[in-house]
């Protein structure tokens, strides 16, 4: 009774245990391959246009109205303490440093990690993941890799991008709505903003990007049992991916935070 | 890694075992397919037929048992060997398994392409010319596998398994789902790469007179084991009660119907 409850407790820990050490390995596994020929330039550049590209304009569209919803909101909360001035610097630190990466990593976890999960998981119960082990394809470094490399690459060229239209946003609002005058507002975000806020945030970008692909990459690896496995991996590489999102997000502040 | 005509590679099962589960689905194979041979396996649905073809091509590793290819224990290669080793061995899959986002002109030369035998401005000229020998039009090659018909995918993983002139071929059901004119097109097909090619062949399938125009020998697999191995030209007059009853497709016999879990 008692060693039948111990039993039903500790086997989910035993498995997530067994499911985190197969991920760490397939991650190193990938890594490994991503720095070792053969390189598949075709599949890269098929990948990274995918993520850069057409991931631009959901990254664009919430990272404008996302600054623009900040300076509205820091306005609410400042204006109470005759604060109003540091509108400009609390929109430009927070886009740079917290909400374009994040969010942006989470919109591309939502399409990107999805994709990648539903396409190699209908390859995985279709054979085709062993079809190119029978081709002289090792499907690592064919599939995994490529993808990998293009998310992290990618992520942070995209999050330039939410910074600088999450500036705009909030650039808009303030001068429009608000009643600032353009160049005091410019210059008070420019004077506040220093290099390793950007920095700091495209870091997390690189390293949202890789989480991204990771999860992607192994929930659609090791899916099984057709088409419901393979909504399931889609499911649980976006949850996981988000999830890790946050939970890194965290941790790389406090690396950046502990300088 | 020199590729000789006629092969010098053979395969041979010795005890192989696979379980998934509680379910022992092969049970002790043993199983001797010589160099620049054509064996047919037979066997009923669920018998574990594509298990041991995979095995063969370590996708699924097995429990027990010894693998030898050209004579040498696959299990215990080193994996630069076995990539070598695999780099002379085809396979058709039951279900095609067609890369859906590439046209069906790389598909065919993906092997060849991979191993940079060929570039890939050749490579649809050379496309074109195995789909021909699978009975298809040079303008397939610019589909995607989506569109075409569940035949014409399966001739068309047919023609990428034999692009590469593999050394040995695994053909899991090849003639399934095509009509009996095409059917007997790929058996001639398949006889060819074992004759011109030297090949060796492994091919699984459910029909009689397709077992005997490709096979030399044919095999029996029954509850995990081989349970008959001889001529396929005698398949279905062979005094093996249930090999017969197996061929002839009847219902009473040794073999019943049993549940399958
Ligand atoms: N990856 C797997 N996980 C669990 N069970 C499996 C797996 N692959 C095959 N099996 C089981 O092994 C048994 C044999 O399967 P296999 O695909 O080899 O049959 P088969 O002889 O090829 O049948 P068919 O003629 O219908 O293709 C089946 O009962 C199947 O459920
Ligand atoms: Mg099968």
């Amino acid at each position: 009774m008692v060693t039948a409850f111990l039993a039903a407790l500790g086997r989910p820990i035993v498995a997530a245990c067994r499911s985190a050490g197969d991920l760490g390995l397939f991650a190193l596994e990938a890594i490994s391959h991503v720095f070792r020929p053969p390189f598949y330039g075709r599949q890269f550049l098929r990948h990274f246009i995918e993520v850069a590209y057409f991931s631009l304009p959901v990254v664009a569209l919430t990272a404008l109205f996302t600054g623009m919803v900040l300076a509205l909101q820091s306005y609410t909360g400042f204006a109470r303490f005759n604060a109003q001035s540091a509108i400009a610097s609390v929109v430009i630190l927070s886009v740079t440093r917290e909400l374009g990466p994040v969010l942006a990593g989470l919109m591309v976890a939502g399409r990107i990690g999805a994709a990648m999960a539903a396409e190699l998981g209908t390859m995985r119960v279709t054979d085709q993941i062993d079809a190119l082990t029978t081709l002289s394809t090792d499907p690592m470094k064919y599939l995994v890799a490529p993808r990998i490399l293009a998310a992290t690459v990618a992520l942070p060229l995209l999050v330039l991008v939410a910074d600088v239209l999450g500036a705009m946003g909030g650039f808009v609002i303030g001068t429009v709505k608000l009643g600032f005058v353009p160049a005091t507002y410019l210059k008070a975000s420019w004077d506040v903003l220093q290099l390793q806020d950007v920095t700091s945030g495209l870091a997390k970008a690189a390293v949202f990007g890789f989480v991204i692909a990771l999860m992607g990459c192994y929930s659609g690896y090791r899916s099984k049992g057709g088409a419901q496995g393979v909504g399931l991996a889609t499911t649980s590489a976006v949850v996981l991916a988000s999830i890790l999102i946050l939970a890194l997000d965290y941790v790389v502040t406090e690396a950046f935070f502990a300088q | 890694m020199s590729s000789q005509r006629p092969t010098t590679l053979g395969v041979k099962l010795i005890g192989l075992r696979k379980a998934f589960g509680p379910k022992q689905v092969l049970d002790g194979v043993n199983l001797d397919i010589p160099p620049n041979s054509s064996m047919v396996v037979l066997g009923g649905s669920g018998s574990g037929k594509s298990v041991m073809l995979k095995c063969i091509l370590g996708l699924i590793q097995p429990d027990e048992g010894v693998i030898e290819i050209g004579g040498q224990d696959v299990l215990k290669m080193s994996a630069r060997d076995r990539t070598a080793l695999m780099n002379r061995i085809g396979m058709l899959f039951q279900n095609g398994a067609l890369f859906d986002s590439l046209p069906v002109w790389e598909n065919v030369c993906f092997k060849l392409l991979a191993q940079k035998r060929i570039t890939r401005r050749a490579a649809r000229d050379k496309a074109a010319e195995v789909l021909a020998q699978v009975g298809l039009a040079a303008s397939v090659g610019d589909l995607s596998p989506a569109e075409l018909s569940g035949g014409m995918q399966k001739r068309v993983a047919l023609a990428r398994a034999v692009a590469a002139e593999p050394e040995i071929i695994l053909f899991d059901e090849p003639t399934t789902g095509l009509d009996p004119i095409m059917g007997a097109v790929i058996d001639g097909l398949i006889a060819d790469c074992v004759h011109r090619l030297g090949a060796t062949a492994i091919s699984i399938t459910h029909d009689m007179a397709s077992a005997r125009r490709i096979g030399q020998q044919a095999a029996m697999l029954y509850r995990g084991q081989v349970v008959w191995t001889g001529p396929a030209a005698q398949l279905g007059d062979t005094g093996n009660a249930m090999v017969d009853q197996f061929a002839r497709g009847e219902r009473e016999g040794p073999i019943t119907m049993e549940l399958r879990r």
